[in-house]
């Protein structure tokens, strides 16, 4: 752990009675990063933001933003965290332009109209800026989030699943934007469900399961390790041998380390007495890492 | 001070945008008990050897409808952004629990100063009213309206489903509003009742509200006083013992 660290899980646990939701995560990420953080659903992902927004308290260990504890020191860490919540939640009383002037009065700002009209044009929220949040389809909704948690513009942007059911326009400009945002200074964090996001987005990932950090590597690095290429094919005739592989939509996905491996898989399969067709080989990308380290494979 | 003064607005606005439901509607009722019981009753009796019934009735009314908004304002805004889960962007400000305090229990002072100046601006022409110790009236309407918005801040916080809340208000709330001497004078109950009377925090601050009209109550206002800092004492104790421990806010 180091002081000078955006955020810094430090040996943290949250348990509920027996079961350990997160079990010992130490993990720090560097100011300015784009950090993902990966992991099935119930492997303690939105825990672990959750205890970084000071919403649930750790069992023990300590997380901190930018050296400050967010349980001894909350009102300095909340001032440098903008969290966008997993769930689509939004105040049904008031209007947009209402809602965000609101969430900057929270934070001490008190004339942030600017700042506002930038957030609902980079957002395209423009047009929606006078009407009520009842009247908003859920995309909007979740745009109208994200503003939130940008009004007081935090040094470090936590995203829990920000694109989860939302429209493709919308993922494409967010994205831009708080590629923007990255790009002068802004740390983000983002957890997601859709891979090719974190991948084309990250520069480093934190693999969770089971409330535990099982792989933490630059992207590239991620993708060298585990699997170089991966091996599709339809299975014609036979059972796969238990282990070997996963089928996905009718095809099996079967994680190769290089020719000498292919042709080893290959054979097994022949052993196996499996006939195999429509064989292609792909490079891996992080869902085949993925599904290798939460051990869908073998 | 900005977060603080924000969260306040944003609360006034709250229910102020649904005035008919939270003004008005409570403004009409306690208009309603005024008909029906000085009708009923202030042929038969004077209170105090020389207030009309009526005239007794009105600060009763008045400090019933004060305590029960006050309640209502902190319950409903608490439960409400809890169930639909936007209580979390207050959550995530960095307002102090002080300061959630001051806002949420602050609203419901004002909206209870609002709806007890609307049950007198439209019951007042019924009967002469005295105004005695104004600075009593003050006195009791605030501390009972800021009594009663850190029991519903507890309540709030405290209940996890509509039903919960409308226990408390209904089997709690109502009927300690309602036995603690709006419609009669404690002296006028048989024993046990009187006792009973006596045990119930809102009856001090009804009867030292009353006090402040006519110069006159059941008890000493100066009982009244230390029983309604008591009360004060006690639910904003434990409202700001929930929010610097995050009870059922943060796990």
């Amino acid at each position: 752990m180091t002081s000078t660290a955006a955020v810094s899980f430090d040996h943290v646990e949250k348990r509920y009675g027996q079961h350990s939701a997160v079990d010992g995560v130490v993990l720090d990420i560097a100011e300015g990063e784009f950090f993902g953080l990966l992991g099935p659903n119930g492997a303690g992902k939105t825990t672990l933001i959750s205890m970084l927004a000071g919403l649930t308290r750790p069992t023990s260990g300590r997380v901190l933003v930018q050296g400050h504890d967010v349980q001894l020191d909350a009102a300095a860490a909340r001032r440098l965290l903008g969290v966008v919540p997993q769930e689509l939640v939004f105040d049904p009383f008031f209007t947009v332009r209402q809602v965000l002037r609101i969430q900057s009065g929270y934070f001490g700002f008190r004339r942030n109209e600017a700042w506002i009209d930038e957030l609902l044009h980079n957002l395209g929220l423009t047009v929606q800026a006078d009407k009520n949040m009842r009247a908003l389809s859920g995309g909007m909704k979740r745009r109208v989030m994200v503003a939130q948690a940008l009004v007081h513009r935090p040094q470090v942007i936590v995203l829990d699943e920000p694109t989860a059911g939302v429209d493709v326009e919308l993922r494409q400009s967010l994205w831009e934007f708080i590629a923007r945002l990255n790009a002068e200074g802004h740390t983000v964090l983002l957890t997601t469900h859709y891979l090719e996001e974190a991948e084309a987005l990250c520069k480093r990932i934190a693999v969770i399961k089971s409330g535990k950090v099982v792989a933490l590597d630059r992207t590239e690095a991620l993708l060298q390790r585990f699997a170089a290429s991966v091996l599709y094919f339809r299975l014609v005739k036979g059972k796969l041998p238990d282990g070997l592989g996963v089928e996905q939509g009718g095809r099996v996905a079967l994680p190769v380390r290089g020719a000498e491996d292919v042709e080893h898989q290959l054979a097994a399969l022949r052993q196996a007495g499996c006939e195999i067709d429509e064989l292609e080989l792909r490079r891996a990308d992080l869902e085949d890492v993925f599904l290798e380290l939460i051990g869908a494979f073998r | 001070m900005t977060g603080l003064h924000t969260l306040l607005q944003k609360e006034l606005l709250r229910f102020l945008k649904v005035g008919f439901q939270t003004v008005a509607a409570p403004v009409v009722t306690a208009l309603l008990y005024l008909l029906i019981f000085s009708h009923a009753f202030t042929a038969h009796m004077q209170v105090y050897g020389h207030v009309p019934y009526t005239a007794f009735l009105i600060p009763g009314l008045m400090m019933m409808s004060v305590l029960q908004n006050a309640f209502a304002n902190t319950s409903s805004s608490l439960i409400q952004s809890k169930i639909t889960g936007n209580l979390v962007f207050v959550l995530l400000s960095p307002l102090k629990p002080w300061e959630l305090f001051v806002a949420y229990v602050g609203a419901s002072v004002l909206r209870g100063l609002i709806v007890g100046a609307g049950v007198l601006l439209v019951t007042a022409w019924f009967v002469p009213l005295s105004f005695v110790y104004p600075l009593w009236i003050l006195v009791f309407a605030v501390l009972g309206a800021s009594m009663l918005g850190a029991l519903g801040l507890i309540a709030g916080i405290w209940a996890e489903k509509f039903d919960q809340m409308a226990a408390f208000q209904n089997f709690i709330i109502t009927p300690a509003t309602f036995l603690s001497g709006v419609f009669y004078s404690v002296h006028t109950l048989p024993g046990f009742w009187k006792v009973a009377s006596h045990l119930n925090p809102f009856f001090y601050l009804i009867d030292g509200f009353r006090y402040g009209f006519f110069g006159a109550g059941d008890v000493s206002p100066w009982i009244s006083l230390i029983a309604a800092l008591l009360g004060n004492l006690l639910c904003g104790g434990i409202a700001m013992m929930m929010l610097m421990r995050g009870t059922k806010l943060r796990n």
